[in-house]
């Protein structure tokens, strides 16, 4: 087994990644950076370096600010690993991960979580039929392949992500089928409170009125304020259905993008043990660190969407403040205050908007927390609400109970794709705050590892 | 309900192929791309039947977190297609409820 | 039949087979657990439902494994009727396997020995041929093994949740998010107090402490003993896997759910319950020297859990001669020993039926002779 060990390993190789590395490079750090995926980017640079310029044009100038990030990563001299799955990080900076079919371990003296975030999961009922995918999986799909509905597609849900879709979408001429809206009128009512200092706030009203105006110019029926959001289908999705204004609405559909918001990817986080904190505003966990970013009296920082819902530009400045911290623990950097002057500035401005968001987009309790018992909410396991809240009723307090009597959470997605869901479907049963709740118990190794790895 | 390819990939004069085959039915695709993009873009609707009740179930998340891509290649069972690059040859299957440990293997067993 | 109401400390495997036994028996039982985040040994707990090679040094022990194997099924079929829970009980004999002659050699002694001492403890030497027929794909790294016609697995999640959901059934109380602090006793009306660490307090006429790790604490207030220390057991699970390995062993087993479970590890590492990278690795090269196939197997979960040991392996249980009513009860095997709990430990330390035969064997007393010296083969 190889070892080796580096002055910071880095995982994730989205904004906050590669611009941490970028930063960490500059100040002659030697930088070991580990991505999962085959090229660099994260999900929101997806195939930022091989996308044709046709494809850029289509994906929009935000998703195009990333070609000068990744050029200054490659050019940066970082040691970087495509295709490596780390499956352990601990607390004194020890980094295990998979290469090549053999598990590996490189030492950092400091290590960055920078796994960025996660599709919320929809768990409405038949959202584990074909043909129903995340809004999240239509950008990849786009951004990596260039590939496109081939059919009418419908959009449902809220948030920036969903409307952008539908904006992209438009452009390359796909026919949207409908956009079912979840968000509510009093969700713009709390907004407009946060309006303060979200000057951006307007500008992406304004995106979203513009993009409402084209929806509707090409004859795409936009339904706003849709609750009790149904799919039907045998094999795979045969028809969405919600309710709007009291009446059902009922959609005859083959492709079916869902969704709410992204959340923040806290695996790794967890399974170190750090603190985590129950974010009502943006219903998610969040690691608590330092302001640079850093877990407890760990070596370990966490930058970027793993860490908070920020957006791909601030996530990078929080990837170098982090780098900048780390070299002041090395000695490296004196005048850290100044020096990070403007960049502090600049993060500011980039999440003045957040609570705005936050609040305009919050997904709908019904969305988030099935009242129908037959929803399956893990996926992995096939564990329904009315299961979960039948070991409620048995005594279970939390989610590992939960996870001992019916397995949920058990499966290879390791309680991803469940774990919001069940914490707050129990905390709703039980009539306390998903704080009281917990989470899984999150260990190594933090995604699935073919036990022929470990063989030498 | 459709038969039909849920998603289309607009193919341009320079790009490269490669020829993969799915349940023995050879595809020819772009080259780069995710296995998952080259079924989605094939035809395929369902990847697999599900481990418990035996269901079908497609790719949600497109990004390795969700592991309903899963999809047997090149003779190992299970593997994240949303994650693998496809590669000229390519044998790929569906996976049918659990792992087989005792599965055949043609090919190497790392990716 | 009986007016008094029990108090069970403990709702793990342990305490909830023997508040199951007492109420099924007809005692009104409260039982009092810890909840989401306690250490729950029962988590730990390989699952096997073994009588081989146990009682090595204690024939009364190896006598009481192999009642709990025999009365197991009755206990399976009772929670399946009675609540729908399957505890996942399979006993088709299992195997220990051998990685060297020398270690073969030892185990067929040991065996031989169990078997003259206690009588009826049936088993069998294997050479690799005759074990690759049971066990197909067995690696060439093991160069023999034993079969116990006896041995078997459960699920000890399923069996808890089974337990938990009988006791729901059977009427009794179960209080869950309760650290119980301290415990008093009234020698005038003979009625316990159990007080939890947040001011709640319930009373008994009669106590039972089964809180695994928590009992070398509480012991002393009703007059008892019970040194219990801590062991790390470290276990791996892979994904669900399509049926290939048809019995237990010993290191290695397939669950009904088709996953694979490869353990354990006995670390003296205090109250840490974490993993280690290097144990995992251990494990998980082990299970791939048995089991070549499993190379290509998803390691999906590793966890680490504390066991309670005494210091020679060997449960304790006991009555307290200066509280009367209050009992203790630690064991190491609570998925092997559950039917037993449930059906004779249940009822005795509700006052209903007399003391199990040869039982001063298990008294904690033993630890106090200052003579002796124990070890335990855990």
């Amino acid at each position: 087994m190889s070892e080796a060990v580096t002055d910071l390993v880095i995982i994730g190789s989205g904004p906050a990644g590669m611009a941490a590395a970028c930063e960490a490079r500059a100040l002659g750090l030697s930088v070991v950076l580990l991505d999962e995926q085959a090229t660099i980017g994260g999900q929101i640079y997806r195939s930022i370096e091989s996308a044709p310029s046709d494809r850029v044009e289509i994906l929009g100038k935000d998703y195009a600010a990333g070609q000068s990030l990744a050029l200054e990563f490659q050019k940066c001299g970082a040691q970087y690993f495509n295709v490596a799955t780390v499956w352990n990080v601990s607390s004194d900076g020890t980094v295990d991960y998979v290469l090549n079919g053999k598990s590996q371990r490189v030492i950092g003296k400091h290590v960055l979580l920078a796994s960025g975030a996660m599709e919320r999961p929809f768990p409405i009922k038949g959202w584990t039929l074909p043909g129903v995918m995340g809004a999240g999986a239509g950008q990849i799909l786009l951004k990596s392949s260039g590939a496109l509905p081939s059919g009418p597609v419908v959009l449902a849900g809220c948030g920036p992500l969903l409307y952008l879709l539908a904006w992209q979408y438009l452009r390359a001429g796909v026919t949207i089928q409908a956009v079912a809206d979840t968000t509510t009128l009093s969700a713009y009512a709390r907004a407009a409170r946060h309006l303060a200092g979200a000057l951006r706030g307007w500008r992406d009203v304004a995106k979203g009125i513009k993009l409402l105006v084209a929806l509707r110019r090409h004859g795409v029926p936009v339904f706003s304020g849709a609750r009790e959001l149904s799919i039907e289908g045998e094999q795979q999705i045969e028809e969405f259905s919600f309710k709007r204004r009291g009446k059902r609405v009922r959609i005859p559909a083959s492709l079916l993008l869902l969704h709410q918001g992204v959340v923040p990817n806290t695996q790794l986080s967890w399974s170190i043990g750090a603190e985590h904190r129950w974010n009502p505003d943006q219903l998610c966990w969040q690691p608590v660190t330092d302001a640079w970013g850093r877990l407890g009296n760990t070596p370990i920082y966490v930058a970027g969407d793993s860490r908070a819902i920020v957006g791909a530009q601030a996530s990078a400045v929080q990837g170098r403040l982090a780098a900048l911290a780390i070299g002041e623990r090395l000695g490296l950097v004196t005048d850290i205050a100044r020096r990070t002057a403007p960049l502090q500035r600049e993060l500011k401005l980039r999440t003045h908007i957040r609570p705005f968001l936050d609040a305009l987009y919050r997904p709908n309790d019904e969305n988030r927390i099935p009242q129908k018992d037959s929803v399956l909410v893990c996926r992995c396991e096939e564990v329904t609400a009315g299961q979960i809240r039948g070991y409620v009723e048995l005594g279970c307090k939390g989610p590992n109970q939960t996870k001992a009597f019916g397995r949920s959470g058990m499966g290879p997605c390791q309680g991803r794709f469940c774990g919001l869901t069940v914490t707050e479907l129990i905390a709703q049963a039980r009539g306390v705050q998903p704080c009281d709740v917990g989470y899984y118990r999150i260990r190594p190794p933090i995604k699935p590892v073919m036990l022929g790895d470990f063989v030498q | 309900m459709t038969t039909e390819p849920l998603f289309s990939i607009p193919r341009s004069l320079e790009s490269e192929t490669v020829t993969i085959t799915f349940e023995g039915k050879p595809l020819m695709v772009p080259a780069g791309i995710s296995v998952a993009a080259a079924l989605l873009a094939g035809g395929a609707h369902d990847f697999r039947s599900s481990v418990v009740g035996h269901v079908p179930r497609a790719p949600y998340c497109m990004m390795g977190v969700c592991f309903e891509c899963l999809v047997e290649i090149d003779g190992v069972p299970a593997r994240q297609s949303c994650l693998i690059p496809v590669k000229d040859g390519m044998q790929v299957r569906r996976q049918i409820g659990a792992a087989n440990p005792n599965g055949a293997i043609y090919g190497e067993k790392n990716e | 039949m009986s007016n008094q109401q029990l108090t069970v400390v403990g709702g793990g495997l342990v305490g909830a087979a023997i508040a199951y036994g007492a109420a099924r028996a007809g005692m009104r039982v409260r039982v009092l657990d810890q909840g989401d985040s306690a250490f729950r040994a029962s988590r730990g707990n390989f699952g096997l439902v073994w009588v081989s090679s146990k009682g090595g040094n204690l024939p009364r022990y190896a006598r009481w494994s192999r009642d709990a194997a025999k009365s197991w099924p009755e206990l399976h079929k009772e929670l399946l009727e009675l609540t729908g829970v399957d505890s996942g009980l399979r006993q088709p004999g299992g195997f220990w396997l051998g990685f060297s002659d020398a270690e073969v050699r030892a185990r067929a002694e040991l065996l031989e020995k169990i078997d003259r001492e206690v009588g009826d403890v049936p088993f069998q030497m294997l050479e690799p041929s005759e074990l690759r027929q049971y066990l197909p794909g067995i690696g060439s790294a093991v160069v023999g093994g034993s079969f116990g016609p006896l041995d078997g697995h459960a699920n000890p999640l399923m069996l808890l949740h089974g337990l938990h959901a009988g006791l729901h059934r059977k009427g009794a109380d179960v209080v869950t998010g309760v650290d119980v602090a301290d415990i008093r006793y009234d020698a005038d009306s003979g009625e316990f107090e159990a007080v939890a660490s947040d001011g709640q307090s319930w009373k008994s006429e009669r106590l039972v402490l089964a809180a695994g790790l928590g009992n070398a604490r509480l012991a002393p207030l009703v007059g008892l003993h019970a040194p219990v220390t801590s062991t790390r057991g470290q276990v791996l699970i892979t994904e669900r896997l399509k049926p290939f390995l048809n019995y237990p062993t010993n290191k290695v087993r397939q669950t009904q759910e088709g996953t694979v479970q490869i353990g354990s590890t006995s670390e003296d590492v205090g109250l840490d319950d974490g993993t280690t990278t290097e144990k995992i690795e251990w494990l998980a090269r082990r299970a791939v020297e048995t089991f070549p196939a499993l190379a290509r197997a998803r390691l999906v979960r590793a966890w680490g859990a504390l066991r309670p040991l005494t210091p020679d392996g060997y449960p304790i249980y006991q009555a307290s001669a200066s509280c009367p009513g209050a009992y203790v009860a630690t064991c190491h095997s609570g998925v092997t020993l559950a039917s037993v709990h449930s059906f004779v430990i249940g009822p005795w330390m509700s006052g209903l039926t007399q003391t199990p035969p040869e039982f001063d064997v298990f008294l904690s007393d033993r630890f106090l002779d200052p003579n002796a010296s124990f070890s335990h083969d855990h």
